[in-house]
């Protein structure tokens, strides 16, 4: 006996409103934007500039005590949270000490660093300060532009491709699509106030991607209907390719959330935000390959005969079949 | 119908031992690193008993190229420095006063007498008493300027001369000003290299970045802060006639002097001729010893040119003090006692011994042409690294047992051809990061995670096809066909979109992000690989055997 996650030969009917699923998208987008602008991301210091400690001790942590010890230096905003992990043996005590960019200095200082390091390990003897970073606000203006300029390049290339590949409304629906899951992503970083650092920026690519993995394979197989089935509906041809590839979009989503629910779990705390973001990511762009991609593709409507070239028919590159 | 050439078979199963050939070190990754260590200490400093025995816990006739871990793995500290290059500009300028002296002064007559005036940096001012002579006194000091060598290729002089008043100014032009800027670029890269090579540690990553910036990463020191005593000391080593000695650190030099503090005495100030006699960079060797006291001293030796300079000095002033200058501090100011002709000498100070064997490492490795100014500084322990190894490696069993599992529930025996598949998969990753020598860093773990779940999805697709194709199709093995075409292109697609993600990733991605990026795409291209070639031949060679009337899928 197999195990099924979906069974065979489904039929729903995922367009019987695709107007109010549009919709939905559409308002979880203009909140997802709204929580952006009004509560903004919690930068790390990749993009905001700074220094990091992050400490561990066999004492446990008392954020006050550090806040006393730190504060009297006179350094600004300061921030001091205690990491809880499953992965800490019982004597791992963990903290992460935040300490502003200092006002009018382009280089990282060491005697800050110095001036915290000594300041803490008076109140904690035994503290160990197992990493350090400084990032000086020089470099993390232009981190932060580098990153938006990656996440346009790949969108931009991706949207090329796919109308090379197939034609311009696949591509406008793909891109529709990963714009959808590139700001719900931020969105909910912004809502946790989730600690947005450059390794984000490398999981909201992944997004790009898987979005539009399972984007183009149902793309691939709405192509293929289209010309098998040149009397249907194109509301039917977009139901019936969804339907035939949702035994496939299950199976893959549930053995990269398998994989990523594992490394979320077990994979320590410095990279759970990142996975956090790809298991988000995986979610939303399961998604919205059915319903924003496919319902826009519905939308914008598509030229049915495939079978006769004709100037118009995409271009030399859509019958690449490999 | 199902038919792969046999020629073809034998390049899939070549492929797949290479790549498990050349992942297989990684699996022994202590021994090995043991053996890498001792063969390289061998080619540096020949063989011991002790060496050639951790050098054969590894066999020499198998790959011994490893994964490297990045810095959030090992620990380690990481800089992003910054290259002062205008520094240089002004050390250039200050050279030349020398220069433009002698050519002006046997034309006294006409330009009257040369006085250095205080300039602003970048420049280098010069008055002359009789402005009437400009003319003649532009034409000599033009004539000092040399054409530069570019790679544009454009004709140009290193000097702007120009006059203001009774002033000959002289700036870089701006084709110099680029030039020098690569040139200390690279300088600066290369003495950062040797510094940090001669302190011996493993596998350093030293990469330009940009036009100013220099990356340093080094695996396996203690803090960030201890790199950059290192790499931060520009060691800039001068010989300087001394003028004066002063209490005062304000006082007014003069005109082409300067005031330096004292290394270590606080409160003496040295007024001293601002163009060295002789500099660091002349120089060939450097070696902690000890005075004739027994405290620790620094050794050197001049080249032919140098040592020739400081014996006519040395003649010619006997009885006057000259300083040792290091980085803008007077180290020492010793009296000469008698002409010094061979070109050697000593330094001594109020050194340990670590700071007399840090100097000569230094002055060994040359100094930094220009200022460095640190502009983002990481330092990972150890134990958090081992701490991420550990939770990733935890992590990667276990999602990759659960997708195993899933798998075989989902498909059956094709299921297990599929891991079968992932299995290869991994290894061929494995076996092409350590043979490009790529770096293995948190996020990158992460990608192969995110493969292991991804990699499934082209055969998933495939399986799938041929359960459709199973429905319609004349017998299981032309279904088998069909499921493998038409699976091709969403396959491609697919595959090819999320490359393109992952290679501009690899493009504008830093550090643990690009690690990323490269295992990310190693991932799609493995996987695509395993996933047409693999499992197909897998299952093609089963379905030869058995003949099945009807498969499951």
């Amino acid at each position: 006996m197999r195990l099924r996650l979906v069974k065979q030969n489904t039929n729903f009917d995922f367009f019987g409103k695709w107007k109010l699923w549009l919709g939905i998208s559409a308002v979880l987008v203009v909140l997802a934007f709204g929580s952006f602008l009004l509560q903004g991301l919690n930068y790390g210091i990749d993009f905001r500039g700074g220094t990091t400690i992050r400490t561990e001790s066999t004492q446990p942590v008392d954020v006050g005590e550090y806040r006393d010890a730190i504060g009297a230096l006179g350094l600004g905003d300061i921030t001091i949270s205690e990491v809880f992990d499953p992965t800490f043996g019982p004597d791992q005590n963990v903290a992460m000490v935040r300490i502003q960019a200092q006002d009018g200095e382009e280089a990282v200082s060491v005697a800050v660093i110095e001036q915290v390091e000594a300041a803490l390990a008076e109140v904690v003897p035994d503290i160990k300060f197992v990493s350090v970073e400084s990032v000086g606000p020089k470099v993390s203006g232009e981190l932060i532009q580098t990153a938006a300029i990656a996440v346009l390049l790949a969108i931009g290339a991706v949207l090329i491709y796919i109308w090379l590949r197939f034609e311009w409304q696949f591509a406008l629906g793909a891109v529709a699509a990963l714009v959808h899951d590139v700001i719900l992503t931020i969105g909910i970083f912004s809502e946790l106030q989730i600690k947005f650092d450059l390794a984000i920026i490398a999981a909201l690519l992944t997004i790009v991607g898987y979005s539009l993995n399972d984007t183009v394979v149902v793309f691939d197989r709405v192509r293929e209907n289209l010309v098998k089935y040149k009397k249907k509906d194109l509301k039917e041809v977009l139901n019936l390719s969804i339907n035939e590839t949702l035994s496939r979009t299950f199976m893959t989503s549930a053995t990269t959330l398998l994989a990523l629910i594992a490394l979320f779990v077990l994979g320590g705390d410095v990279i759970r935000g990142f996975v956090f973001a790809m298991i988000w990511g995986v979610i939303v762009g399961t998604y919205s390959s059915i319903f924003v991609a496919s319902a826009i593709l519905l939308w914008l409507g598509v030229k049915r005969d495939w079978t006769k070239p004709t100037d118009t028919t995409g271009n030399q590159f859509a019958n690449v079949d490999a | 119908m199902l038919q792969i050439d046999l020629w073809k078979r034998l390049l899939i199963w070549i492929t797949v031992a290479v790549g498990l050939v050349l992942a297989l070190p990684n699996l022994f990754y202590p021994r090995v690193e043991q053996h890498n260590d001792a063969v390289a200490a061998i080619e540096l400093s020949g063989e011991s008993p002790e060496l050639l025995d951790q050098a054969s816990g590894w066999p020499s006739f198998l790959p011994s190229g490893l994964v490297n871990l990045g810095l959030d793995l090992r620990g380690g500290a990481h800089l992003l420095a910054e290259v002062q290059v205008q520094d240089v500009y002004a050390s250039r300028l200050e050279a030349l006063w020398p220069e433009v002296r002698d050519v002006l002064r046997p034309e006294r007559d006409t330009v009257g007498t040369i006085r250095l005036q205080p300039s602003a940096t970048g420049e280098l001012r010069v008055r002359i008493s009789q402005p009437e002579g400009m003319e003649r006194a532009l034409e000599l000091v033009r004539g000092l300027a040399q054409p530069v060598v570019s790679l544009t290729g454009a004709m140009s002089n290193d000097l702007n001369v120009v006059a203001e008043g009774s002033d000959v100014v002289v700036t870089l032009s701006e084709a110099e000003q680029i030039a020098t800027d690569e040139r200390t670029m690279q300088q600066s890269l290369e003495i950062i290299r040797r510094r940090i090579d001669e302190v011996g540690t493993r596998e350093p990553t030293i990469q330009r970045q940009g036009t100013d910036r220099i990356l340093i990463q080094v695996p396996g020191i203690g803090s960030a802060a201890e790199l950059k005593e290192i790499i931060g000391t520009t060691a800039q080593l001068t010989f300087q006639p001394v003028v004066g000695r002063s209490d005062d650190a304000n006082a007014s030099p003069g005109v082409g002097n300067e005031v330096l503090p004292s290394l270590d005495e606080s409160g003496v100030f040295y007024i001293l001729e601002q163009a060295p006699v002789v500099t660091g960079e002349e120089l060939v060797d450097a070696q902690p010893s000890f005075d004739q006291n027994g405290r620790p001293a620094v050794n050197f030796r001049f080249n032919p040119t140098g040592a020739r300079k400081f014996g006519d000095y040395t003649a010619a002033n006997i009885g006057n003090p000259f300083a040792i200058v290091l980085d803008n501090e007077v180290i020492s100011a010793p009296v000469i006692q008698s002409h010094i002709p061979g070109g050697s000498g000593i330094i001594t100070g109020n050194f340990s011994v670590e700071e007399s064997t840090q100097l000569a490492v230094l002055l060994r490795a040359g100094a930094l042409p220009a200022g460095l100014e640190f502009l983002e500084e990481r330092t990972i322990g150890p134990e958090l690294g081992q701490d991420s190894i550990d939770a990733g490696r935890i992590a990667t069993l276990v999602a990759f047992a659960a997708v195993l599992v899933f798998m075989t529930l989902s498909y059956g025996l094709f299921g297990v051809f599929a891991n079968i598949a992932l299995i290869i998969n991994i290894a061929l990753i494995f076996g092409l990061l350590s043979a490009i020598g790529a770096t293995l860093t948190l996020p990158g773990i992460a990608g192969i995670v995110l493969t292991v779940g991804m990699a499934v999805d082209a055969n998933v697709l495939i399986f799938e096809r041929i359960r459709e194709e199973l429905k319609t199709a004349k017998g299981p093995a032309r279904a088998i066909e069909l499921g493998y075409e038409k699976a091709l292109s969403a396959i491609l697609d697919a595959n090819i979109t999320t490359f393109i993600t992952a290679v501009i990733l690899f493009v504008m991605g830093s550090g643990p992000v690009r690690g990323f990026a490269i295992t990310l795409g190693l991932g799609i291209l493995t996987s695509v690989f395993t996933a047409i070639y693999v499992t197909r031949l897998l299952i093609v060679m089963w379905f030869e055997r058995r003949r099945p009337k009807t498969i499951e899928v």
